[in-house]
C-alpha cells in the first residue's frame, strides 16, 4: 500500500500533469473566493492562487523548477495572449486615434515616473544594487521586463516576481487610487493601469470596462516598447 | 478556435523572427500584436471566430501570470532581508505610476479632445461611452 502511494508520488512529482493541474485548480479557487467574498479587488485571484500553490509546494517539498515544468504550458500562453491584445485595440481604434497625442505624452511621463520612483524608493530605503536594477523594469509585461533586467545587470527571475507583485498591487488598489485622484475617464483609467501594471492591470481593467481594457492593453504594449528602448539607454547614460 | 490559435502563434512566431533578424530590442509577442493589428486594419474588421477566441484568452489573462508569480518562493531570502525597500517601492511606485499616468492622460484628453461630433457616427459612439465613464 505505502509502496503504491510512493510510486504514485514519484509519478506525480516527475510529471507535468501535477503542476499544470495545481495551477488551474488554485486559480479556480482564487476566482471562487473572489466571487464568493463580494468581488473585492484586494482578494485578487492571482494572489490567492500564488499563495495556495506556494503553500502546497512548501508543504510537499516540491521545488519550484519541478512545478514550473508543468506550469510552463500556462506560462507559454502569455505570448499568444499578448498578440490577442490586438483585438480589443482594433475594436477601440477610433478612440485611440482621437487621443494619440495625449497617449504619447502620458506614456512617456507615466513610464518614467513608475521606473524612477521605484528605483528611488528602493535606494532611499537601503536596498541593494541588484534589487534596484531588478526593480527598474517592473511595470512592463514579464517577458520584456526580464529581458531588460538582464541587459542592465539585474536578476531576471527576481524581476519577474516584482512584475507580478506590481500587477497584484495595481489590481487590488488601482481602483481606489484612481478614485482618490478623481479620474473618471475610462480611457485614462485603463491607460494608467496598463502603463503602470502591464497584463494584470489590463486583466483588471478588462473586468471593469471594455474601453478601459482596450486602453490598458495599449498602455501595456506601448510601455513595453518604451521601456525596452529607453531603460537600457538610460542605464548606459547614467552608469556608463 | 483552432484557426485563431494558429493565427496568434503565427503572428508571435513572425514577431520573434523579426525581432531576432533585425536585432530589435522589442519582444516578439509585442511585434506579433502590431502585426495582427495591421492585419485587422487591412481587413477592415475582426472575424467572429477571432473575436471569440481572443476574448476567451484575454478573459483569463491573469491566470497566465500565476506560474511566474510562484517564483516568489525562490527569492524568499532576499525578499526577507530587503523587505522594507521592496515593499515600499512596489506599493509606492505602482500607485504613483497609475495616478500620474491616468491624471495626466485625463487632463490632456480634456484639453485636446473636445468631444465634438465632427464625424457623426464615431462621435456618437464616443459621446455615449464618455457619458458612461462619467457616471461610474
Amino acid at each position: 500500500m505505502s509502496d503504491d502511494l510512493h510510486q504514485i508520488w514519484v509519478y506525480l512529482s516527475a510529471n507535468p500533469l501535477a503542476g499544470l493541474t495545481l495551477t488551474l485548480v488554485a486559480y479556480q479557487c482564487g476566482l471562487w473566493l473572489f466571487e464568493k467574498l463580494g468581488r473585492r479587488p484586494v482578494l485578487n485571484p492571482v494572489l490567492i492562487a500564488v499563495v495556495l500553490i506556494a503553500g502546497v509546494l512548501s508543504l510537499s517539498g516540491i521545488d519550484y523548477r519541478t512545478y514550473f515544468d508543468g506550469a510552463q504550458f500556462v506560462h507559454f500562453l502569455l505570448g499568444p495572449a499578448t498578440v490577442a491584445l490586438a483585438v480589443p485595440l482594433y475594436n477601440q481604434f477610433q478612440e485611440v486615434r482621437r487621443s494619440a497625442l495625449a497617449l504619447v505624452v502620458a506614456l512617456l511621463v507615466g513610464s518614467t515616473a513608475s521606473a524612477l520612483s521605484a528605483v528611488a524608493l528602493v535606494w532611499a530605503f537601503g536596498g541593494s544594487a541588484v534589487t534596484i536594477l531588478s526593480m527598474a523594469p517592473k511595470s512592463v509585461t514579464s517577458p520584456i521586463a526580464m529581458g531588460v533586467s538582464e541587459q542592465i545587470g539585474g536578476l531576471p527571475s527576481l524581476t519577474a516576481v516584482f512584475v507580478i507583485i506590481t500587477g497584484i498591487v495595481a489590481a487590488s488598489l488601482g481602483t481606489w487610487v484612481l478614485n482618490l485622484v478623481r479620474v473618471k475617464d475610462w480611457r485614462a483609467r485603463g491607460f494608467g493601469m496598463g502603463v503602470a501594471a502591464h497584463g494584470i492591470g489590463t486583466a483588471r481593467a478588462l473586468q471593469v470596462n471594455e474601453v478601459a481594457g482596450a486602453f490598458a492593453g495599449l498602455g501595456m504594449g506601448l510601455n513595453g516598447l518604451a521601456t525596452a528602448l529607453l531603460l537600457p539607454t538610460l542605464y548606459h547614460l547614467i552608469w556608463g | 478556435m483552432l484557426g485563431t490559435l494558429t493565427l496568434l502563434l503565427l503572428c508571435q512566431l513572425a514577431g520573434e523572427l523579426a525581432a531576432r533578424l533585425l536585432h530589435l530590442p522589442v519582444p516578439g509577442p509585442v511585434l506579433g500584436m502590431l502585426l495582427l493589428f495591421a492585419g485587422l486594419l487591412l481587413r477592415g474588421g475582426v472575424p467572429a471566430a477571432v473575436q471569440e477566441t481572443a476574448g476567451g484568452l484575454l478573459r483569463h489573462l491573469s491566470l497566465l501570470f500565476v506560474p511566474a508569480g510562484v517564483g516568489v518562493m525562490v527569492h524568499v531570502t532576499r525578499l526577507e532581508t530587503e523587505a522594507l525597500p521592496i515593499i515600499v517601492a512596489l506599493f509606492g511606485s505602482t500607485l504613483f505610476g497609475i495616478a500620474v499616468t491616468a491624471k495626466l492622460m485625463a487632463f490632456l484628453l480634456s484639453r485636446t479632445d473636445p468631444r465634438l461630433e465632427e464625424d457623426p457616427a464615431a462621435g456618437k459612439a464616443v459621446a455615449g461611452k464618455q457619458a458612461e465613464g462619467d457616471r461610474a
